[in-house]
């Protein structure tokens, strides 16, 4: 399988009040074409800042990264939205839709962004919200749909522009039980078909479904364990 | 992003937000409209002095005695001079080719008196070619005798307001009046005529200027006004008149030429001017409402923060968040101006529909002047907050941090 995430030497450090934090310290991983990994930890030991990362909305203090063969280090600030755009999908904990919008519309943005006509949008987004199975709910604004909904048209969403990258920040944290369930399998049937998957969640139980489990501690690589 | 794609966007913002965009709308359309209004109180009273002027009929050319060696433009209203002008003169440049008509006249007040009434008028000595020349019509009676410029003949035409005081609603025409020290007969009355140029033509007494150089005891004529033939080259004539007055004042060049339309010209630069000037002060509305789209802009980039950071995710790089923001603002400008238009331009129809006297009418340049300086001053305070939102760091952004 091809390599499509390499970091070498990722260092990020925030500044908190006076204190200096080290979110990622010396990160050096490899990430596979169709993987599936879990990343936990406690708080503050840099998973969301690894997540942010890779998915380009966070920039490296110093360190290389390629994505999908691409260095991403000097790249404008436009290139890295389009890379983004065209390589990875997000999946938010508290979903981030725009409560004006019906689901088609929150589904169709990715694409309203890259400047794509309203006619040759339809089919795609129609395709997005039938494969979460919410087709009969696309006129529907987010205060009319339950959490679990919710999180399938931010899943639709990620996954309009057919990504080969889907981030998952705590997908089950707001969700009852059924819900989370329901959505864990919906992106583990993704990634049965191709997707590469991480998830970064405290919750123990999704992150041993993972195949590759990462422990981060103190913006540090603690643990990487397959199978 | 489509500017199609970017006005729907922007457009479910304003409806989300109704009462916000309202606001803004609101701020904007008063501004424009007050520009509009401004401008038009100007350009109205520049169409009213230039109507009063063509009323005056064209071709006028004025001559005042005296030079003022020292003026730049205008004519100076009363000129010194060691010598006169007088009747004589008038007279001899009547007889130049292209002086169509020509009415000398001498001004001055005197108390009119009838019975126990009288009354304190202005006073022109003058001929027929002066009511002819101002457009001043005779009501009843008739206009001053063919031979004013060579007879005093002891008669006068009374203004209507005059002839009201002293006569009630008796008839005027016959009776003899006392005018200073002398008898005269009434022998007209000048129609209902208003003001025209700054003379109430209802508190007017005319009389042949032959007996007005009596009267006043003076041969000083205050001005000459003369009727040019549609033909005249006004040059020319402006030219041979300067000769023949030269001629006779013994190569002294002592009188001031004034043609209606330069006096004209310099009350448009003046109401030019002042409409700019209003114009202007009105433009200072437009910038308040700049600084308030600022200030909700602000408050508007601070609300929709997670907004922010979640295009930022999925895609929207820094320039297309500040054109989502800057969109925001011009469209709303733009709603606001046409508003603002549509107020304006109704006020202004309204107004003509109650005073059709005066020519209400904003200048042509007015409307995309005042769209302009409102899509500018927006621009200008909308930038400050778009460049905000399109720095955001989309991650603090989606936490909720700022």
């Amino acid at each position: 399988m091809a390599t499509i995430i390499e970091f070498a030497g990722i260092n990020k450090t925030y500044q908190v009040g006076d204190q200096p934090l080290r979110a990622l310290n010396n990160v050096t991983l490899n990430i596979n074409e169709g993987e599936y990994i879990s990343v936990m930890g406690p708080s503050g030991s840099g998973k969301s800042t690894l997540l942010n990362m890779i998915g380009l909305l966070d920039r490296p203090d110093s360190g290389s990264y390629q994505l999908n063969g691409t260095a991403t280090e000097s790249l404008s600030e436009e290139k890295r939205a389009a890379l983004r755009r065209e390589n990875i999908g997000f999946i938010f904990q508290s979903f981030h839709l725009i409560n004006r919008l019906t689901a088609f519309e929150n589904i169709e943005l990715p694409l309203v962004l890259a400047g794509v006509a309203a006619k040759n949008r339809r089919q795609r987004v129609e395709d997005s919200l039938e494969l979460v199975g919410l087709t009969d709910r696309m006129h529907h604004r987010p205060n009319q749909l339950s959490g679990g909904q919710l999180q399938r048209v931010a899943i639709a969403r990620a996954l309009l522009m057919r990504p080969k990258i889907l981030l998952a920040d705590e997908p089950t944290g707001n969700l009852d039980q059924a819900s989370g369930k329901d959505i864990v399998a919906a992106l583990e049937t993704l990634n049965q078909e191709g997707i590469t998957l991480l998830v970064v969640t405290h919750d123990r139980d999704l992150g041993q479904r993972a195949t590759r489990r990462i422990r981060m501690v103190d913006g540090r690589i603690d643990t990487d364990t397959s199978g | 992003m489509r500017i199609a794609d970017l006005v729907r966007f922007n457009w479910q913002v304003f409806q989300r937000h109704r009462t916000r965009a309202g606001l803004m709308l609101l701020a904007v359309g008063i501004g424009v409209a007050s520009v509009i209004l401004l401008t038009s109180l100007g350009e109205g009273a520049r169409r009213y002095v230039d109507g009063q002027f063509s009323s005056l009929g064209s071709n006028l050319l004025i001559i005042f005695p005296g030079k003022n060696e020292t003026a730049g433009a205008g004519p100076p209203i009363y000129g010194t001079s060691p010598r006169d002008l007088t009747i004589d003169d008038a007279r001899a440049i009547s007889r130049l080719p292209g002086a169509r008509k020509i009415a000398p006249v001498i001004a001055g007040t005197a108390t009119v008196a009838y019975g126990n009434k009288s009354r304190d008028v202005i006073t022109l000595g003058t001929n027929a070619a002066f009511l002819a020349v101002r457009n001043i019509a005779i009501g009843e009676g008739k206009t001053l005798p063919d031979n004013a410029l060579e007879q005093a003949s002891a008669v006068c035409i009374l203004g209507r307001k005059a002839k009201q005081e002293l006569f009630g609603n008796r008839r005027a025409i016959g009776e003899w009046v006392r005018l200073s020290d002398r008898r005269m007969r009434v022998i007209g009355v000048i129609e209902e005529a208003g003001h025209s140029l700054g003379v109430d033509m209802a508190d007017l007494t005319l009389i042949p200027v032959r007996t007005a150089e009596q009267l006043f005891n003076t041969q000083a004529l205050f001005r000459v006004l003369i009727e040019q033939s549609a033909s005249a080259d006004s040059d020319k004539l402006q030219k041979r008149i300067e000769s023949l007055i030269r001629q006779r004042h013994e190569g002294e060049d002592d009188i001031t030429l004034v043609t209606q339309d330069s006096v004209l010209q310099s009350f448009n630069n003046i109401l030019g001017t002042l409409t700019l000037a209003i114009g202007a002060i009105g433009a200072i509305g437009l910038l308040v409402a700049g600084v308030l789209i600022m200030n909700i802009s602000l408050i508007n980039v601070s609300q929709r923060r997670h907004e922010i950071g979640l295009l930022k995710a999925i895609g929207a790089n820094a320039g297309q968040v500040r054109n989502i923001f800057l969109g925001e603002a011009i469209m709303l400008i733009n709603l606001g101006s046409l508003t603002g238009i549509a107020f304006a331009l109704a006020l202004i129809a309204l107004f003509r529909h109650l005073w059709p006297v005066f020519p209400l009418a904003p200048p042509l340049w007015a409307i995309p002047a005042a769209v302009a300086i409102a899509l500018l001053s927006g621009l200008l305070f909308a930038w400050w907050p778009a460049l905000k939102a399109s720095r955001l760091d989309p991650v603090l952004a989606m936490r909720g941090q700022m």
